[in-house]
């Protein structure tokens, strides 16, 4: 049962990150920072590896002269978390 | 993560970010009480310039049979009261809003609340754009169900972005507007019971429910 847990899911970071992303269509890193109360650099390692895994999609642009980078869920990325999800109800149903 | 208690904590975790991210819940319950306060305080204004009582129902007759520069004066009254009505409330309600976000250390301006003024505004300038034609046309007994009308409507586009509450607000918001289209003569009466007595009804509601959040 533990083995349908994605690893890649395992921190709390980035549980957060799908998380919000799930439910908005794309979040800007300050959005991201001021939800999860982590540092910059802590959310800039969550994301990057998360986007390797093409779980989720980074947007980088320019509102005025203010560079605005934006992140969104993939396709993927949504299948893969909702599995994981789903894995966890499992499991929370089986030790109950 | 291995132990059920840990994943437990973690998907509490994200249900609490799926919906603060999502949805403006620092919405102040103690400013809806305050703009019932201000609808109150603005319609018995006008109950008693217009001389009337929240029973009697010549409010329709009385706008028609207005003439010269009497009508002029209650025009220009009505419109006054209305504008410092909605302003008073649109302070107090951003106003205290903010301030409860500051006290919940969450952010007052995020997307989710960006959503819930949005999607709140779309219904509520197509309203006002409505009532300013039916002043050109001098019908200001319409006012009354229009406002009504279209703040419920735009409650219910706005409610999923907030807290679940607004939604039931503004399907009895809706239903008052149309009782007060049908019934014009009581129409300042479905006002006050609409814009005055639910919103502190609902803001007491709220607050009770969202205080601890």
């Amino acid at each position: 049962m533990i083995g349908e847990l994605n690893k890649a899911f395992e921190s709390r970071v980035r549980l957060g990150i799908m998380s919000i992303l799930m439910v908005n269509d794309s979040v800007d890193f300050l959005t991201l920072k001021e939800m999860l109360q982590v540092t910059d650099g802590n959310i800039a390692s969550h994301v990057t590896a998360l986007e390797k895994l093409e779980y989720i999609e980074i947007k980088k642009q320019f509102i005025g002269k203010k560079p605005n980078t934006s992140y969104s869920v993939t396709n993927a990325g949504r299948k893969a978390f909702t599995e994981h999800l789903d894995a966890l109800e499992k499991l929370i149903k089986i030790s109950n | 993560m291995e132990n059920p208690k840990e994943q437990l904590e973690a998907l509490k975790d994200m249900r609490n970010l799926m919906e603060r991210s999502s949805r403006f819940l620092s919405l102040s319950g103690l400013s809806g009480v305050a703009i019932g306060i201000f609808a109150l305080i603005g319609l018995s204004l006008l109950y008693l310039k217009l001389d009337l009582s929240p029973f009697n129902t010549g409010f329709q007759a009385k706008l028609v049979a207005l003439d010269g520069n009497y009508k002029d004066d209650i025009f220009q009254f009505i419109l006054l009261d209305a504008l410092a009505i909605l302003i008073a409330s649109l302070v107090v309600g951003t106003w205290m809003s903010v301030n409860r976000s500051k006290k919940l250390n969450q952010p007052s301006w995020d997307p989710a609340a960006k959503r819930l003024v949005i999607n709140l505004m779309i219904p509520l300038v197509a309203g006002g754009i409505l009532c300013l034609i039916f002043i050109e046309k001098g019908e200001l007994a319409y006012l009354a169900p229009i406002t009504l009308l279209f703040y419920g409507l735009a409650l219910v586009n706005a409610s999923k972005y907030t807290v679940d509450e607004i939604r039931n607000l503004g399907i009895i918001e809706i239903v008052l507007g149309l009782l007060a289209f049908w019934q014009l003569e009581f129409a300042l009466l479905f006002w006050g019971i609409g814009f005055g007595i639910l919103h502190i009804i609902y803001g007491i509601f709220i607050h009770t429910k969202h205080q601890n959040k």
